[in-house]
């Protein structure tokens, strides 16, 4: 079955309206008696089904009909929502995401019926009060999803479609050489999310068993889905009449194929299933056919339909998506960046025939022109990155709104009370820094969840709140964007970090006396150090802070953490709003290069020699009460060759949080906006190099990472 | 991978370089491209054979030195060096620095040898020797080894 074009915006709406039942049914979970989330839910979910459905995923589509039968008991009234209902719900979900993992990973929805899922909605049914009207339900649901084929009203419509001389001779023929000619009309389910998917599936299906050779409205139109409910064809088969039906009747959410033997002449009537009726005056006519049965179920099919569509008529977004193959990472972009975009692109080919033309002119004129062009042409490149990157921008919403749910079941599993603040969530990154993000932030959360907050009796008896608190907080600071997870329970316990970092070998006893509270803090985010005096099913396992700080750093970003024994810790996270063009200083030491992004630089001094002062030899300066190292490019680079020491050097005051060091250069060149190309494996292995770009003249120049030199 | 093409195929082509006085030839389905010398940026703290990036249309693409890689002595820029793009299966594209590109030509698999008669002493980054129709030995550079990144 080939719907794979559809599989991308099938993806992307799937996800959507998960991650909108997740919201939903948290509400319900604070707010079970509101009506409006519960007729949300049930949307959500009959969408959900419809899709699942269209795409010949059946196993979603069990699942999420089943899950609709529960809903559709909490709409009535008939089942009052509890948390063990709540719970089998995001269970669903769970299992509803896996599915869309699978079909995304192998475009398969996978072999797992999650039989025990479907049992534990039962369950919820028939826990209901009144169980048998449960049932009753269910039956007349189930209806429209589980008979796709359903023959019904609309028959000979084949007869209007008018037929040329050629395609009558092409009939004629094919009947001479024994073939037959039908006419169908096909109904798809007015539910029935991708008509035009379904309506390609029959195309194709009935183009196998024949050749069509008329249709209306056009196949383009019907490809396009440009059609209402059915369509019309008329085929040329060797198969009967019935043998066609079958195979189009086969394809889930059509609601019915009708169909006769097409009569060029009027006159025959030999349909298998006939009944006289109507449309004499259309230009070739053939009884239509309906079996009188079916006339009878037909408008109770539409009856049926018809309420289920309505409830589902929700807006349905567009989405803008690039890029077409599965797997492809899309962005929905607003269609207003995009056409800020097209603007640029216009005035910058205005700027481009400007040149041209100003080339064209006489010699002094053609000076003045091209520089005015560039400069402008210099206005429009920037505004153009600009808004390239914006389109690139994302809100950090996309990750952080599956948290609430994850606090939810860690305060379920832990037994503990916890409560989510989050705040920013409309902060915006670059996609790719917001696609990597999501494991580090909720690894801390978890985090804090299990090892920072304490149970609830531990709580009281140190007269907090019971329930604890936990905080993300998302802001933009200048060119960075700051993170901040916070929790108000028990802080980090230096010595018991001490303790196990001595335990472990880590740290040599020497060592731990002489460390700072921060530093061992900072031992955490060694490999395989977990605190936690219990291995829990939350976090524990020893692999963790480690790999957040990796993430994060690799990210370009970095982790700090500030900590108050009692009083709770927060986690910040500090990442550069986009990846792609960044600021930078351009110096050069020892003849070569560099780029230092202006976002870590604090100032530019001049020092001299004298003023250098050492401590534990390590050179040093004092620089307006701040003392910070000295640290030598040219040193630290290895750069070639030797170099004359001068009595006064420049020094670039970089700064990483609150800590300072000065980076001593042979030659400012100036700030430059520059694009940041990527290394590649092969030369990644610098760790105060974190990328490379290309200045104008195409030589390569690398980007110093100065938070490595700190 | 490079023996394999040579046995299964009937025919290869390599393209011909020279290192020092030795001639060597590259699988061209490894080839990319062949560009002039220009200027490569060294990345401070690597590996003595990565000499360092170049721009490569407005990509960065790093070029390693075979010659410090072999054991060879420094390489010596003239005019008549180039750097061969060369693609490798999973690292990305990389260029490799060579005193002089020959010419292509073609080996029957009838006339590339095995290396394991020689008895090479060290590393083996030659895969086999072709003999030519005049006489002349190509070595031919087994380019998975020479890809190869040692710190990884």
């Amino acid at each position: 079955m080939d719907v794979s074009q559809y599989l991308d915006m099938f993806l992307d709406e799937t996800k959507e309206h998960l991650q909108n039942l997740s919201d939903q049914i948290m509400r319900l979970e604070e707010n079970p008696e509101d009506t409006d989330v519960i007729n949300e839910i049930f949307r959500a979910a009959h969408t959900l089904k419809g899709m699942a459905g269209t795409m010949g995923f059946t196993r979603m589509q069990t699942l999420t009909h089943d899950m609709e039968n529960v809903f559709s008991e909490v709409r009535s009234g008939k089942l009052k929502v509890n948390s063990q209902i709540i719970d089998v719900f995001f269970s669903c979900l769970d299992a509803l995401d896996e599915y869309v993992q699978n079909i995304q990973n192998t475009s398969s929805e996978g072999t797992n019926d999650n039989p025990e899922l479907i049992q534990r909605l039962n369950a919820c049914l028939s826990g209901s009060k009144e169980a048998p009207a449960a049932e009753e339900k269910k039956a007349v649901e189930a209806v429209p999803a589980k008979e796709p084929e359903r023959p019904s009203a609309p028959a000979g419509k084949w007869d209007e479609i008018e037929l040329n001389d050629a395609i009558k001779e092409a009939i004629r023929e094919a009947r001479a050489d024994g073939d037959e000619c039908y006419g169908l009309n096909v109904v798809i389910q007015e539910k029935c999310l991708l008509k035009a998917a379904r309506a390609f599936l029959v195309l194709r299906t009935v183009s196998e068993k024949g050749e069509i050779i008329a249709s209306s409205p056009s196949t383009q139109d019907i490809e396009d889905e440009r059609f209402d409910r059915d369509f019309t064809l008329i085929v040329i088969s060797r198969l009967t009449l019935e043998e066609l039906l079958k195979a189009a009747g086969n394809i889930s959410e059509i609601e019915c194929v009708t169909g006769a033997i097409l009569d060029l002449n009027q006159q025959n009537k030999k349909e298998p299933i006939s009944k006289p009726e109507e449309k004499e005056d259309s230009q070739v006519s053939a009884a239509p056919a309906a079996v009188p049965a079916n006339e009878v179920s037909a408008p109770k099919a539409v009856a049926e339909a018809k309420p289920a569509s309505e409830e589902e008529k929700q807006p349905e977004k567009k989405s803008v998506s690039v890029g077409k193959h599965l797997g492809n990472k899309t962005i929905r972009v607003d269609i207003e960046k995009l056409d800020e975009l097209m603007n640029l692109v216009s005035e910058l080919i205005i700027a481009k025939n400007s040149i041209v033309s100003a080339t064209q002119s006489g010699q002094n004129q053609a000076k003045n022109g091209i520089k005015d062009n560039i400069e402008y042409l210099e206005r429009v490149t920037t505004n153009l990155h600009e808004s390239v990157m914006k389109v690139r921008m994302v809100p950090i919403e996309t990750v952080t709104n599956k948290f609430p749910r994850m606090i939810r079941d860690i305060s379920k599993k832990l037994d503990k009370r916890m409560e989510l603040y989050m705040t920013g969530e409309d902060t915006e990154l670059d996609r790719t820094v917001v696609d990597e993000l999501g494991d580090p932030l909720m690894h801390l959360l978890r985090n804090s969840a299990d090892h920072g907050l304490e149970t609830e009796d531990v709580r009281i008896k140190r007269g907090k709140n019971p329930v604890g608190s936990i905080f993300l907080e998302a802001a933009q600071v200048g060119n960075n964007v700051v993170i901040e997870v916070r929790d108000d329970g028990n802080g980090i316990d230096v010595e018991a970090v001490k303790k196990k970092a001595l335990e472990r070998g880590t740290i040599t006893p020497e060592q731990a006396e002489t460390m700072s509270d921060k530093e061992i803090i900072d031992l955490l985010f060694l490999p395989s150090f977990s605190t936690a005096k219990q291995v829990t099913d939350v976090s524990g396992r020893g692999v963790g802070l480690d790999v957040v700080k990796a993430k994060i750093e690799s990210l370009s970003g970095e982790v700090e953490v500030r900590s108050k024994l009692g009083e709770g810790s927060s986690w910040i996270i500090r990442l550069p709003m986009t990846l792609a063009i960044i600021q930078t200083l351009m110096v050069e030491v020892g003849g070569e290069k560099y780029a230092i992004p202006l976002s870590s630089i604090q100032s530019i001094e001049t020092i001299h020699y004298a003023d250098l002062k050492t401590v534990q030899n390590k050179q040093v300066i004092n620089l307006r009460g701040i003392v910070m190292p000295i640290v030598s490019l040219f040193d630290v680079l290895e750069v070639e060759g030797t170099r004359i020491p001068e009595e006064e050097m420049t020094v670039v005051v970089a700064r990483k949080g609150d800590r300072y060091a000065g980076l001593v250069i042979d030659r400012l060149i100036g700030q430059l906006e520059i694009v940041i190309k990527p290394l590649g494996k092969y030369s990644k292995q610098c760790k105060y190099v974190s990328g490379a770009t290309i200045l104008g003249d195409g030589e390569v120049a690398l980007i110093l990472d100065a938070n490595a030199l700190i | 991978m490079a023996e394999k093409d040579v046995t299964q195929a009937d025919k290869s082509q390599y393209v011909v370089i020279r290192l020092g006085n030795e001639q060597y030839g590259i699988d061209v389905h490894y080839v990319e491209n062949i560009v002039r010398m220009q200027k490569i940026t060294r990345i401070p703290k690597m590996p003595k054979y990565l000499t360092g990036i170049i721009n490569l249309r407005g990509e960065v693409l790093p070029v390693m030195s075979i010659r410090i890689k072999m054991g060879l002595e420094k390489d010596v820029y003239e005019k008549k060096t180039r750097i061969i793009v060369l693609k490798t299966q999973t690292e990305g594209n990389l260029g490799v620095i060579v005193d002089e590109v020959k010419e292509v030509v073609t080996l029957e698999s009838t006339q590339v040898d095995g290396v394991d008669d020689l008895k090479l002493d060290g590393k083996a980054f030659v895969s086999g020797v072709g003999k030519r129709d005049n006489g002349d030995l190509i070595s031919l550079l087994d380019l998975s080894v020479i890809t190869l990144e040692e710190n990884a």
